[in-house]
């Protein structure tokens, strides 16, 4: 049995929308609704899914950023050795709670602060934190910039973000995160504003520093192909709900959920001669049989730890 | 050694960014103009005290509040009719003697006779070698007026608008980072001053308490402080606090004082900075137009020239006294114009979009 560093059980976040400036009915809109997965230790899930599916939303829920309206988050706890919802969690250890998850964004024109310099932004964790005195944490930055590959390292501290390309912001939004050392991270499309040729070097990266450091990621993006390349498994998000997750390669070669399929046959093929068959999926259609067939089961297994939608079983296989 | 270097380049980097900032400034042409209207009247300014220590200028004669010139001029005495009007003349001043006053006076003067040289202190006297702006109706050195005025424009218009944009920076911030009540409560406040005509406001004010430079500057500041600007800086702070990297901070749990003080005050100084300098105009302008009511308690100031000018009775006669008015009303629009183009200098720094590609 693997153990988990994140469990996500039932998760939902609901907005409420007043409908007019003079009406007081409020409209909900589940931005979430009532989603589960989990993450072993040094794993990494993709979560996949058109724009507005929810999920950002889950991320910035995950991170405490936005307080999330239901469900539970559990987190494994390293001084008692067993999982821990952060609801629980107040003062000295929500605290610590904090060391251990980080977010990378996706733009890194916009994530660092264009008045500080890059050692300041680096820093600014440790000194949230209080870790070390000032000299250990210089020796931090500059330990954790050679990481990420941005040397030599003293050549690039005192410099502004503006000064750097799109990929080596990107290596100081990873290196920002990863300096306290997390657990896990999630990462909301780092890659999808870099350049296709950046775009590896970046990913791997990611990669090696998972495998150095232990670092779980919960990978968002709309992009199967990166998805594949970064992640061990592969959950697809359709309107605030997991319809299907599955191993990485089971989901790609065996998808049965008619979205999924969709996803798949839309990944563009780099041969104009090609005639590709996008599948064809009427989104109304999906989007009333979810609402038909309700979320309140579990998922269903098909075997090959492959889960998908109850509504999906019932409607279309 | 390895410290050093880091500390030598980033000190090398921000020399830099401020010479990059800089040649943007220069490549606005108004904003090039308002800075050396500024420094024209900064050196006004300074050069006034300077003249009086190295002795160039005696306090006695140049003091802009007490000094006093003794010009005087001769005048011949000539006949002129007793009674007006005449053929020849119609009043006293077509009488041709210099002076109308003093010839009148000759007249009362017993034991003066047609022909007799006579002398006579003339104020206000016009720009001469020794006074180049020349005298006012007191005798007292306008040019020397006039830096003591620009010495005063500086004093109340950077310290209430130091002062002004300070307290709309933290309140602005405060009000888009809690938002809320705080929020509401803050922008109906400054609805409130905004509506409020501030010269009446000020009339009021002035009519409770004695107005010297240092209270104006704190009352044009807190009035400033709380009117619009605060509107203003708290949409540029709602801008900055959605932005990423104060998500960032916020994750890896810092608290809200700290985000607030470290993210989000140093990307609205910028704008605050511009407001600054925009709320300088205001306030020079304001001291002027109080001063010139009498409303103010000060020595010395370019409204209060004005105002003397007028209670005086030159301001009716055109341009005869032209050395009365005119300094000080061009001092007023220069410098308040000035500081403006400077802000629409910094404008161009600080807004890229209105950058000229």
């Amino acid at each position: 049995m693997k153990k988990n560093v994140i469990e996500v059980k039932n998760l939902e976040k609901y907005f409420e929308v007043s409908s007019g400036f003079f009406s007081r009915k409020k409209t909900t809109v589940k931005a979430v609704d009532d989603i589960t997965f989990e993450i072993p230790f040094g794993e990494s899930l993709g979560l996949v899914g058109q724009s507005g599916c929810g999920k950002t939303t889950t991320a910035r829920a995950l991170c405490l950023l936005d307080p999330k309206t239901g469900g539970e988050v559990n987190f494994y706890n390293n001084d008692v050795s067993s999982m821990q919802s952060i609801d629980e969690l107040e003062g000295e250890e929500l605290k610590k709670f904090r060391r251990n998850i980080q977010m990378i964004f996706q733009d890194p024109y916009e994530s660092l602060n264009p008045r500080w310099t890059i050692k300041d932004i680096i820093l600014e964790p440790l000194n949230i934190h209080n870790i070390g005195d000032l000299d250990e944490r210089e020796e931090a930055v500059s330990e954790i910039l050679q990481t990420v590959g941005l040397t030599p390292p003293e050549n690039y501290m005192p410099r502004y973000p503006h000064e750097l390309s799109g990929g080596q912001r990107q290596r100081v939004s990873i290196a920002r995160t990863l300096i306290m050392k997390p657990k896990f991270v999630v990462c909301d499309e780092p890659t999808s504003m870099l350049d296709v040729s950046i775009r590896i070097s970046i990913m791997d990266l990611m990669l090696n520093l998972a495998k150095d450091l232990e670092v779980s990621y919960l990978y968002i993006t709309h992009d199967l192909a990166v998805a594949r390349y970064m992640c061990n498994r592969i959950a697809v998000m359709f309107n605030g709900k997991i319809v299907e997750i599955a191993e990485t390669e089971e989901l790609l070669s065996n998808p049965v959920h008619p979205y999924t399929k969709r996803l798949i046959s839309s990944i563009p093929v780099p041969d104009p001669s090609y005639d590709r068959k996008v599948y064809d999926v009427n989104f109304d259609e999906l989007d009333s049989l979810i609402e038909k067939h309700g979320s309140d089961k579990p998922m269903i297994d098909i075997g090959n730890e492959h889960f998908i939608a109850t509504h999906d079983v019932k409607g279309l296989i | 050694m390895d410290k050093n270097l880091n500390q030598d380049l980033q000190k090398e980097l921000r020399r830099e960014a401020l010479k990059r900032n800089w040649r943007l400034f220069k490549q606005s042409k108004l904003g090039m103009i308002g800075l050396y209207i500024v420094i024209f009247f900064l050196f006004l300014a300074l050069l006034q005290p300077f003249l009086f220590i190295t002795g160039i200028w005696n306090k006695g004669v140049y003091d802009p509040v007490v000094g006093y010139d003794t010009i005087k001029d001769t005048l011949l005495v000539v006949e002129c009719p007793k009674e007006y009007p005449t053929e020849k003349y119609e009043s006293y001043t077509d009488c041709p003697a210099k002076g109308e006053v003093n010839v009148k006076k000759l007249y009362m003067a017993p034991g003066v006779e047609v022909g007799d040289m006579y002398e006579t202190f003339i104020q206000p006297a016009p720009p001469s070698r020794t006074h180049l702006l020349g005298t006012d109706s007191l005798g007292r050195d306008i040019f020397s007026q006039i830096m003591e005025g620009s010495q005063v424009a500086f004093i109340l218009g950077l310290l209430s608008a130091t002062l002004g944009v300070g307290i709309s920076t933290i309140l602005g911030t405060i009000a888009a980072f809690f938002g809320g009540r705080i929020d509401a409560y803050l922008m109906r406040q400054s609805d409130l001053i905004l509506m409020l005509p501030s010269l009446p406001l000020l009339f009021i004010i002035s009519a409770f308490a004695e107005l010297k430079v240092w209270h104006l500057a704190v009352v044009l500041g807190v009035i400033g402080g709380l009117g619009g600007s605060v509107i203003t800086i708290k949409s540029q702070a709602l801008q900055v606090k959605v932005k990423p990297f104060v998500d960032s901070a916020r994750i890896t749990g810092g608290s809200n004082m700290k985000i607030l003080f470290s993210h989000v005050l140093p990307n609205v100084a910028p704008l605050a900075l511009l407001f600054m300098v925009f709320s300088v105009t205001g306030a020079i302008a304001s001291e002027s137009v109080l001063s010139f009511l009498g409303l103010l308690n000060i020595d010395m100031s370019w409204g209060i020239m004005i105002y003397l000018s007028q209670t005086d009775g030159f301001i009716f006669s055109g341009m005869r006294y032209w050395w009365l008015i005119l300094p000080a009303g061009l001092a007023v629009t220069f410098l308040a114009g000035g500081f403006y183009l400077v802000g629409r200098g910094l404008d161009d720094v600080f807004n890229p979009r209105l950058r000229k590609r």
